[in-house]
């Protein structure tokens, strides 16, 4: 019988998880391109615009990202067209993403003083040029610890698409766990690599806010 | 697309659906009221309690925060066991959950007592008030009252974080979709139903918290 050493484990977990981080790195700026668009139609002041931006925003939201997942790989497949799961993962992330940094990065616009769209407008600038030259270079200031505070979420958010079949590092634990029946072992050292992924970001996210607080 | 959406096709299945449900909303609350209640203690020890407890529970906090729900779910259920502690699906859902919230709510409700100011202490314990009544009247209240949307926006996100416990065989809303699809491979009709039933519960949970929100801290 084949035998897994402790190194055996390690190391094919961690040829996982260079599918996990490419995975995040996919979703996150996808997503952020997405959630850059939401922002501008939610921020537009045209009510239809915003209306729909709403619903998306609250559609992906207020489901589980397990759900997104499924319908996205169940969904596609109706229009027959062949889905792998490295396409579904990719589109759900991509767009749950989107959701929560339109949100996040809408609250940032909305810190910026109403005289900054008055001082503007009254520039004869339009709502693009605003956008460009006014309110984005002082909101992304602020956006920058929650934006990367999510891109933890992101790494996480990871995770579930190995139900839906993704071998990146949840799944390659599940494998291996399968293989060596060491659960214990197995799945520590997975939270042990994600731990090692997530927590340079969670405290690169608290030192840029304290960063942010003394700047004020 | 030459697909026909058929949801007649999951009406008699309304009971295991109903019953995934049910399961779902009990296993939000009870794991809301225990890991508020890890909450509160883990930030009462991080603020006020000697520095070594205060390192552990830091230590948990970012343990949790920092890996993902469906590892920490999988590790209770299929590693604990080879450690000889034994659980049960139902019981390993709740347990993994409560430790998930109460890291969260650790932090977000010591952050609700770092804002109390210390004049209030003071004055408390000027009054003769012992430690635990200046923890409990003052500073705790406060907190609640500051953290309380923070802490309703957690619960939900909990509560959509729950869909994962069906991966261990808990019997919850997403396992009764599951179950469903394995049957009848009407896997896109019983999905698109089931995230309507969870969006309707995030609403109405959003709704609930408001209220309950609005009766607790309605003195001010």
């Amino acid at each position: 019988m084949l035998q897994f050493s402790l190194w055996d484990i390690l190391s094919n977990l961690l040829i996982a998880t260079q599918w996990t981080i490419v995975l995040s790195l996919i979703a996150f700026v996808c997503g952020g391109v997405v959630g850059l668009i939401l922002l501008f139609m939610r921020t537009s002041r045209i009510p239809a615009l915003e209306w729909s931006t709403k619903i998306y925003i609250e559609l992906f939201q207020g489901t589980p990202l397990l759900m997104q997942l499924f319908l996205f790989f169940f969904g596609i497949a109706l229009f027959g067209i062949e889905v792998s799961p490295w396409m579904a993962a990719t589109l759900a992330l991509t767009f749950w993403t989107s959701a929560f940094l339109a949100e996040i990065w809408r609250g940032c616009v909305e810190s910026i003083p109403k005289g900054q769209w008055e001082a503007s407008s009254s520039l004869a600038m339009s709502y693009i040029e605003q956008m460009r030259y006014v309110i984005v270079p002082q909101a992304s200031r602020i956006a920058v610890a929650p934006t990367v505070g999510f891109s933890v979420q992101v790494v996480k958010g990871t995770a579930l698409a190995s139900i839906i079949g993704f071998v990146e590092l949840t799944k390659a634990g599940t494998m291996l766990n399968n293989a060596t029946f060491r659960p214990f072992v197995v799945y520590s050292l997975v939270a042990l690599i994600y731990f090692c992924l997530c927590f340079p970001l969670s405290w690169w996210a608290k030192k840029i806010e304290g960063r942010l607080n003394v700047a004020r | 697309m030459n697909y026909k959406l058929q949801f007649s096709e999951l009406l008699p299945h309304w009971d295991v659906l109903l019953w995934g449900l049910l399961f779902t909303v009990v296993l939000t609350v009870v794991s809301t009221v225990a890991g508020i209640a890890v909450g509160t203690a883990g930030a009462s020890a991080r603020t006020f309690g000697p520095k070594w407890l205060g390192n552990l529970v830091a230590a948990y906090v970012e343990v949790i925060r920092n890996t993902p729900f469906i590892v920490q779910l999988f590790f209770i259920f299929f590693g604990l066991p080879a450690a000889g502690l034994k659980l049960d699906e139902s019981t390993a859902a709740f347990l993994a959950m409560t430790i998930n919230l109460g890291a969260y709510s650790t932090e977000i409700i010591r952050a609700g007592i770092e804002a109390v100011p210390k004049g209030h202490i003071e004055a408390g314990i000027s009054l003769a008030m012992t430690k635990w009544e200046v923890l409990r009247h003052i500073v705790l209240k406060q907190a609640f009252e500051k953290i309380y949307p923070a802490l309703s926006s957690q619960i939900i996100i909990v509560m959509l974080g729950s869909a994962v416990v069906s991966q261990i065989s808990a019997q919850d809303l997403t396992y009764a979709a599951n179950l469903i699809a394995s049957r009848n491979f009407r896997n896109f009709e019983v999905y698109l139903l089931v995230a309507l039933a969870y969006l309707l519960l995030a609403m109405l949970t959003r709704s609930l918290l408001r209220g309950l929100g609005r009766i607790l801290f309605k003195a001010k």
